[in-house]
């Protein structure tokens, strides 16, 4: 305590914004949807501010360490902040809010009258969880804090309550839990070869261990186990069965808070057990990444494959996040500074995209009599514009068409692969094959929504009559191009946040 | 208009159309390169119906799982890969542990210096006499934290699934639940008048001494909880209404997270700018002592309670 | 690979601490029977006790983890402080988030299988996807 230097108040924001969050949602239990629902866009409101007062100090002053009581590491719990958290809190805050805005009319349909309130106190503490993911420096906060998303997120899906949700809340548990399971193994033997919980002492103690080679298989084994517990968590491909029931049958919020958000707090606590934890050198060394690159192409192609297959568009669109969520797993595979960054980009690239994706086909069922299968959403397009111009700016991201976030991670990977002489040839075939694919499927829908229909008994909707919705959309166009236009600094960002990351 | 060709020639050339659409006469790409709007086209009645039973027998036929050859042999294979899967996992986890440290030894990797300050020093930092509890509720406090909110949003979630909010149907509930219940069994009262308040009087006990001795919030709050799974089996929920109904339950756990919530930022935001927090860790030793220790454990104790008790009503009766 | 090469050389051989850590490896078998349960099962109320299954397991592999031969539990007795007398307390605080971890996370399946229960009138898994199916939704 001696040693502690003067803080600023700016440096007590993150643990501030993490326990709002938590008051909130814990206040908002006991109240009706309306004011839960205020609470919610003001503690996002407030987060938002928040985060950026920090993302501008540690753009100034560099990364720190907070203390959570009197007793630093390794006797006390840490948050560890910097560049790429503040700005990851600060995007994730940025989507939600959106996401919320903008499914909110799908919910109060969707949901009954007493229960619309609790599904706040679910994002609510969902978005903490988020929050304590990013800024921890404990693996076991991080422990605590996965279970609280996995409840929130399987809250999220069955909110909904029909048959179907049920079903894909029930299967995402299970496959969660066995995840869960894998991790808290890991953990754990973590702490026996080396003896700490706080992320910076365990990463010493595995430089001392690789050095003199003591309990070597052990940490490699355990690095293989908390990997893959974290991977059946975030959908890599062969555990990705629950992703399409559950993205394509709950109510449009969740779908679009989980493809964005969920999934993506779990690979960044990879990054964090990648870089703070083993350190990368060991992690490279350990040629665990190979196996995270070849489930990461295999899951591009099938990803891409299924979605063809489909007839319902949200569960295409479902199925094109198990693809994207292999493009993330592929740039980590690759083991290389360059891959992180272009990994780091593209999970900011997806979250913008998949959640315009899921609310702008939500605005094209409406107006097709609320069937989802293609025969009825044909020209959808010219009965709501506003639905329609966002799904086709969507679907131009994901292929990759430039002026749009997609092409510029593409480019990232693409620049990646070149670099790394092994992996070079199969990434960029499946990268091409993958772009094929994501054409066919993504243009498609776009030219069947724009093909005009002679007798039409669905209403069409103009932009004034829900604005609010209008909104929401203009902003994830306006974010998808300023990230596609002006990237440049971000990545810029995202290299130095990575830099101090370790 | 051409002086060497005649008229219908003329027409055909390409100079005429290029003359043609630089006048602004007619435009050649309005009606060609649009899409042209689709027409449905009729099917014959007969041929709507033969492909609606086509595709019903190819639903039953793959879907017929009895006598399915292929889905019975996939069936198979998948069982005996998922214990050839298991039996891999079983044996590199062993592996693993044949190259842990020895359990029981003292020179392991995890006795260094956290635990030895933990134990060397934990009651002079914490006030508490039981090392564990100090452990967890004041070095490690925000884990706890993020540990009862995890029983929070279990039960926002399952009041999600099982809460009946609508009458009738909770009327319908009372009735059934009363349907397969004894109703005033004599053995079940009499034990409950005896036991309930001692449960009651030993939760109470376990809670208060969590820094003294074994217990804690999180145990004491499971006995309480008990007791009052056990009195409202034994009479009925309109008794335990008397004293526990959905506003008490929800003021209960809302003020005490709210208090816990406090407590620990304000300890958090002092210990991490280096400003003293006046809290007194009192003589260790005595109950009231051990600085945030005591409050924190009535809260969560509060907290668990409830929760233990509101998990019972929901599953029995789909409401408090 | 280049770590098993290095352990090898080493002198290191399998099985060395196997016998010893037995307690260990019967948590790891009984983990794999949990986790198994949990995946391969049909019955949701089986799959639910595969789940409790892994997660004690959990805890007595972290129980074998904190204990020292020969000395006391982690409470403060007629005033000895020094650290030779008593066990690690740190694994002891991690069973006890992982067993209300655990209990949460069980009443929550518990309920969904309630409802999945009240609506299909089945405890199979792969019959309720089934009926999903032909329903078509």
């Amino acid at each position: 305590m001696s040693g502690q230097m003067e803080l600023e108040f700016v440096q007590n924001f993150p643990c501030f914004s993490i326990m709002f969050c938590m008051f909130a949602g814990i206040i908002s239990s006991a109240f009706k949807e309306k004011i839960a629902r205020v609470l919610n866009i003001a503690v996002l409101t407030v987060n938002i501010i928040l985060s950026a007062a920090v993302l501008l100090f540690t753009v100034r002053a560099g990364n720190y360490v907070y203390v959570m009581g009197k007793f630093p590491a390794p006797w006390g719990n840490e948050l560890r902040i910097g560049v790429l958290e503040a700005g990851l809190a600060l995007f994730f805050c940025v989507i939600m809010l959106l996401c919320l805005l903008g499914g909110r009319h799908k919910l109060v349909q969707e949901v009954e009258e007493g229960k619309q309130g609790l599904y706040y106190v679910l994002t609510d503490l969902m978005l903490s969880s988020l929050l304590a993911l990013i800024y921890t420096n404990d693996l076991f906060t991080a422990y605590v804090f996965v279970e609280i998303n996995t409840i929130s997120a399987c809250g999220l899906i069955m909110i909904r309550q029909n048959g179907r949700t049920i079903e894909a809340a029930v299967r995402y548990m299970i496959m969660s839990l066995l995840g869960s399971g894998l991790f808290l193994v890991g953990i754990c033997m973590l702490y026996d070869l080396t003896g700490h919980l706080l992320m910076s002492n365990i990463q010493a103690e595995i430089g001392r261990i690789v050095a003199e080679g003591a309990y070597r298989p052990p940490l490699l084994v355990t690095i293989a186990i908390i990997s893959v517990g974290l991977a059946i968590k975030s959908a890599l491909f062969p555990f990705h069965a629950w992703l399409p029931d559950a993205y394509g049958y709950s109510t449009v919020s969740s779908a679009a808070v989980l493809s964005s958000l969920v999934s993506k707090g779990y690979i960044f606590l990879l990054f964090k057990i990648i870089y703070r934890v083993i350190g990368f050198d060991v992690f490279h060394d350990s040629k665990i990444v190979n196996m995270l690159f070849i489930f990461g192409l295999m899951g591009m192609v099938f990803g891409s494959l299924s979605a063809i297959k489909e007839n319902d568009v949200r569960r295409m669109i479902a199925f094109s996040s198990v693809a994207q969520i292999g493009y993330i797993y592929m740039g980590i595979g690759m083991g290389t500074q360059v891959g992180m960054v272009a990994s780091v980009f593209h999970v900011l690239s997806h979250a913008a995209t998949k959640s315009l994706l899921f609310i702008s086909a939500i605005g094209l069922t409406d107006v097709s009599g609320g069937s989802r299968k293609f025969i009825e959403l044909t020209g959808s397009g010219y009965r709501n514009k506003c639905a329609g111009m966002a799904f086709s700016v969507g679907s131009l991201s994901m292929v990759g068409v430039p002026m749009f976030s997609g092409f510029i991670s593409k480019l990232l990977f693409s620049q990646a692969a070149v670099q790394n002489e092994g992996k070079m040839l199969p990434t960029l075939i499946v990268l091409g094959i993958s772009t094929i694919l994501n054409a066919i499927y993504f243009m498609k829908t776009v030219i069947r929504i724009y093909t005009p229909v002679d007798d039409v008994e669905y209403p069409t909707v103009s932009w004034g009559e829900n604005k609010i919705y209008a909104a929401v959309l203009l902003c994830f166009v306006a974010l998808n191009v300023f990230l596609g236009i002006c990237s440049q600094p971000i990545v810029d960002l995202i290299e130095k946040g990575l830099g101090m990351f370790a | 208009m051409s002086r060497m060709k005649s008229e219908e020639e003329y027409r055909k050339t390409k100079a005429f159309h290029f003359f043609r659409w630089l006048s602004g006469e007619k435009d050649p790409y309005i009606g060609n390169l649009e899409m042209r709007p689709q027409k449905e086209y009729m099917r014959a009645e007969d041929s709507i119906l033969d492909r609606m039973r086509e595709s019903q027998m190819v639903m039953d036929k793959v879907y017929d799982t009895r006598h399915n050859r292929w889905l019975l042999l996939f069936r198979r294979f998948y069982r005996i890969m998922a214990v050839i899967f298991c039996i891999m996992l079983a044996g590199l986890l062993l592996f693993t542990v044949s190259y842990l440290p020895p359990t029981g030894n003292a020179s392991n990797p995890d006795n260094n210096e956290v635990a030895s300050r933990y134990i060397e020093s934990g009651m002079q930092e914490t006030g508490a006499v039981n090392i564990v509890t100090g452990m967890i509720l004041t070095y490690r406090a925000f884990d706890t934290f993020g540990e009862t909110n995890v029983l929070f949003i279990a039960t926002c979630c399952v009041m999600i699934m099982l809460m009946v909010e609508d009458a009738e149907l909770k009327k319908q509930e009372v009735m059934n639940d009363r349907r397969f219940e004894p109703k005033n069994d004599a053995i079940l009262q009499g034990t409950a008048m005896v036991l309930v308040p001692v449960i009651f009087i030993f939760g109470i006990y376990i809670i208060l001494n969590g820094h003294l001795s074994p217990g804690g919030g999180f145990s004491g709050g499971a006995t309480i909880g008990a007791g009052m799974i056990l009195y409202a089996s034994a009479f009925s929920f309109k008794d335990t209404q008397r004293f526990f109904d959905e506003k008490v339950y929800k003021i209960a756990k809302i003020s005490a997270l709210c208090v816990y919530g406090l407590i620990g930022i304000y300890y958090y935001v002092t210990g991490a700018n280096g400003i003293e927090n006046h809290i007194p860790l009192g003589i260790p030793g005595h109950i009231v002592s051990a600085g945030i220790i005591f409050p924190i454990n009535i809260c969560v104790g509060l907290e668990v309670a409830c929760t233990m008790y509101a998990f019972y009503a929901l599953f029995r009766r789909g409401g408090l | 690979m280049r770590f098993m090469h290095y352990s090898e050389e080493e002198g290191c051989k399998v099985g060395a601490n196997l016998l010893n850590n037995y307690g260990e490896a019967v948590a790891m078998v009984l983990f794999v029977i949990g986790f198994g349960n949990l995946m391969l099962q049909s019955n949701l109320i089986k799959k639910i006790i595969g789940l409790n299954i892994m997660d004690t397991a959990v805890y007595l592999f972290l129980a074998e983890k904190g204990y020292i031969t020969g000395r006391a539990a982690p409470i403060v007795a007629d005033g000895v402080q020094s650290a030779e007398a008593y066990i690690n307390p740190v694994p002891s605080g991690l069973v006890l988030t992982g067993i209300v971890v655990s209990v949460s996370v069980s009443a929550l399946m518990l309920s969904l299988t309630i409802r999945l229960y009240q609506r299909y009138h089945t405890l199979d898994l792969d019959e309720i996807s089934l009926q999903l199916k032909k329903e078509g939704l």
